[in-house]
């Protein structure tokens, strides 16, 4: 993924200057390591500052939502469903992206890495391909970027972007049977309490920033139920109720609709592991339905459409 | 001015002794992160912490309170009465705060006491609280220097302050509340040698570089509000609380009732200026319905409004947690120099 800046560039000003879109949507280099900032050029001369790395983990498609003019975008394998979501939820026309689709091989995960020098400060951090470059304290080590990939990536099942315009770099691998998240596994073999206090204690230490719900690119309602006051369907305090409550119902909201994109999880400030629910409801989406979101614009998403044989057990 | 010594061991006991006047809290580490937490038996304070994640302004400034309760059960002879709900205001002691932190509460007293305005429960809070500071080199790349912070060895948000000297601790006491607990902290005698090492100290010694904010006051109110900067910083924004909700300097705050049955609290809660709902008008009018707008607000509150309403520097402490944090990279400082460099 180290060779994609040059071709992103080059394929951004083309855009531009043809004027086949308006505005193209890619990140700039961060100030800080492992943080990289989203941006819509619109002005050819500025396609030069776009850049690409493993640390361009914030999910692009939050940025096309409620756009009315033609818009080029980056799209790994994952931001491609969600766009692909996008347009079957009416959010934005097919006609209106030009999806520069980039074969993914994983984000680095940014707090896996923090964790592992703790106190000691990260001044830079280097993406060079199967590796990355850590200067931390007055050295610098260099390690395996599948040591340190986004859990959403270790398991993702999609690397290369199946919607696309156009394609830069060349296809990843991806695995050949479905595999079932760690976490999933975990939770399935608890029992309900075990998992009513695993989710307690994972979930309690929330502070209602909502920057989970504001980084998913499928959290557009003009307003959310936690917003909502007439009627309040739930408090706004940091009472632990109202906080589990607000996750679930998030979770919920997301069934056959997340991509397992990561960007939830990687936005908390105080890391809170989001995904165990989400990556939950995308497990029983597949294993029952057979369903994954996002593969084809022209499918209807899982909870609006019927068939026959869909597992029907529970009417009694 | 009181001074004395301390071993690492016997700050971690002074400490402990504390909790015979005061609640106590002190840094802990809570699953990742270091926070302030009630010292009770069997906690480990870790007094060499880097940085809270959260910070300290929840002990004084909780993210939600109750503040008033009431009854609607018309049986009851006081139903619709507004009570004060009981709250604590026995004396607590912030051990192992950092300086900027401590600052933070200054920051923040100029709009909680105010002539025209005194926040009751902030008043007494504040007042209730003594906050013994640990002064040492321990800042990181990106923290930077403001009017309100210049650097690790800034004392003037603490009551005590203890210079960490590698071995031991020097504290000196620096208000009345300061000087009650350092009395009650016990210590050694500091000698001349000790003395002289946390003279050298200053408020500038090891300070980081200071955010460039020294034209913003000159600049007109209006030009920098109409300026088109607002759109390029806002773009990546997602309006998430990330930022405002770990600065130790923002205030803000939304009342909410919340019934069970037919008994009633009114709580106040942190909110942010980044939320939609912040300045949502009961007719259904948001005068800040655009995200950009928004964005204008955290920073023009903070680095323009703040320093020309109270001249007392922009809202911030440099600590950093919101450039930390920000998933999306939006950088105050970089926002503090368009700002500084900003021509019409
Ligand atoms: S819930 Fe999280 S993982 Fe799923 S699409 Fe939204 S941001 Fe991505
Ligand atoms: S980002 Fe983290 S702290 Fe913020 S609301 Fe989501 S889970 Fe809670
Ligand atoms: S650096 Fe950010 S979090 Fe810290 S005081 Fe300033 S605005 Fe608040
Ligand atoms: S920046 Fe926003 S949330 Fe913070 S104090 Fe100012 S208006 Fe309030
Ligand atoms: S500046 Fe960053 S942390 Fe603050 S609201 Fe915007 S995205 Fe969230």
């Amino acid at each position: 993924m180290t060779g994609y800046t040059e071709k992103i560039r080059e394929a951004a000003k083309r855009l531009l200057t043809e004027k086949k879109v308006d505005c193209f949507i890619g990140f700039r280099k961060g100030s800080v390591p492992m943080v990289n900032y989203p941006v819509i050029v619109s002005d050819p001369a500025k396609a030069d500052e776009l850049i690409w790395d493993a640390n361009c983990a914030m999910n692009l498609a939050n940025y096309v939502i409620g756009r009315k003019d033609k818009v080029g975008i980056l799209a790994t394998g994952c931001v491609a469903r969600n766009l692909v979501t996008l347009v079957q939820e009416n959010q934005i026309k097919r006609e209106q992206l030009y999806i520069i689709g980039l074969p993914c091989s994983g984000m680095i995960d940014k707090s896996q890495v923090i964790d592992k020098y703790g106190d000691v400060e990260i001044v830079s951090v280097i993406d060079k391909g199967d590796t990355f470059a850590v200067e931390a304290g007055d050295k610098t080590d260099v390690l395996k970027k599948a040591d340190f990939l986004s859990r959403n990536c270790k398991i993702c099942a999609h690397h290369n972007p199946i919607e696309y315009d156009e394609i830069i770099g060349d296809k990843v691998a991806d695995p050949e049977t479905y595999i079932k998240p760690e976490d999933v596994k975990k939770s399935e073999s608890m029992s309900d309490a075990e998992r009513w206090e695993f989710f307690e204690k994972t979930f309690s230490p929330c502070i209602r920033c909502y920057a989970c719900r504001n980084a998913c690119p499928m959290c557009y309602c003009p307003t959310c139920f936690v917003d909502e006051s007439r009627p309040q369907w739930v408090g706004k305090s940091s009472d632990e109720t109202d906080t589990l409550t607000f996750h679930f119902l998030r979770a919920l909201h997301l069934a056959g609709r997340c991509t397992d994109c990561g960007a939830c999880e990687r936005a908390c400030p105080i890391d809170i592991p989001v995904r165990y629910l989400t990556s939950r409801l995308n497990a029983d989406a597949k294993e029952i339905y057979g369903f994954e979101s996002g593969l084809d614009p022209k499918m209807r998403p899982l909870l609006d459409h019927y068939k026959l044989d869909d597992l029907n057990d529970f009417f009694k | 001015m009181t001074t004395k010594s301390f071993t690492k061991d016997a700050l971690i006991k002074a400490a402990d002794g504390l909790r015979k006047s005061y609640r106590v809290f002190v840094p802990v580490k809570v699953g990742k992160f270091h926070e302030f937490k009630l010292f009770e038996d069997g906690d480990k304070p870790d007094f060499e912490y880097r940085k809270t994640r959260k910070s300290p302004k929840g002990l004084i400034f909780p993210q939600s309170e109750r503040m008033l309760e009431y009854s609607i059960d018309e049986h009851k002879p006081d139903h619709h009465i507004m009570k004060e709900s009981p709250k604590d205001y026995s004396p607590q002691v912030v051990f192992g705060i950092r300086p900027y932190d401590a600052m933070s509460f200054k920051v923040m007293d100029v709009n909680f006491d105010t002539e025209d305005y005194k926040d009751p429960w902030w008043i007494k809070r504040y007042a209730a609280t003594t906050l013994v500071g640990i002064c040492r080199n321990d800042l990181d790349s990106k923290m930077f220097a403001t009017e309100n912070f210049s650097g690790p060895y800034d004392i003037r948000g603490l009551d005590v302050a203890l210079y960490d000297l590698g071995d031991k601790y020097i504290a000196k006491s620096l208000t009345e509340k300061g000087e009650k607990a350092l009395a009650a902290m016990g210590g050694n005698d500091v000698s001349a040698a000790e003395l002289a090492a946390i003279e050298k100290l200053t408020p500038d010694t090891n300070a980081p570089q200071a955010a460039p904010t020294d034209k913003i006051k000159e600049k007109v109110v209006n030009d920098l509000f109409d300026s088109t900067m607002w759109e390029d910083i806002a773009n990546g924004c997602i309006n998430c609380g990330a930022c405002t909700f770990l600065c130790p300097t923002c205030w803000c705050f939304d009342i909410q009732d919340e019934i069970h049955k037919r008994e009633g609290d009114r709580l106040r809660i942190w909110d942010s200026c980044m939320f939609p709902l912040y300045t949502l008008h009961a007719s259904g009018h948001n005068p800040r319905g655009k995200k950009v707008q928004r964005v204008r607000n955290r920073f023009m509150h903070k680095i323009k409004y703040y320093l020309d309403k109270y001249e007392k520097g922009i809202m911030c402490v440099g600590c950093g947690r919101c450039v930390e944090a920000c998933p999306v990279n939006i950088d105050i400082r970089r926002v503090c120099e368009l700002m500084n460099n900003f021509t019409k």
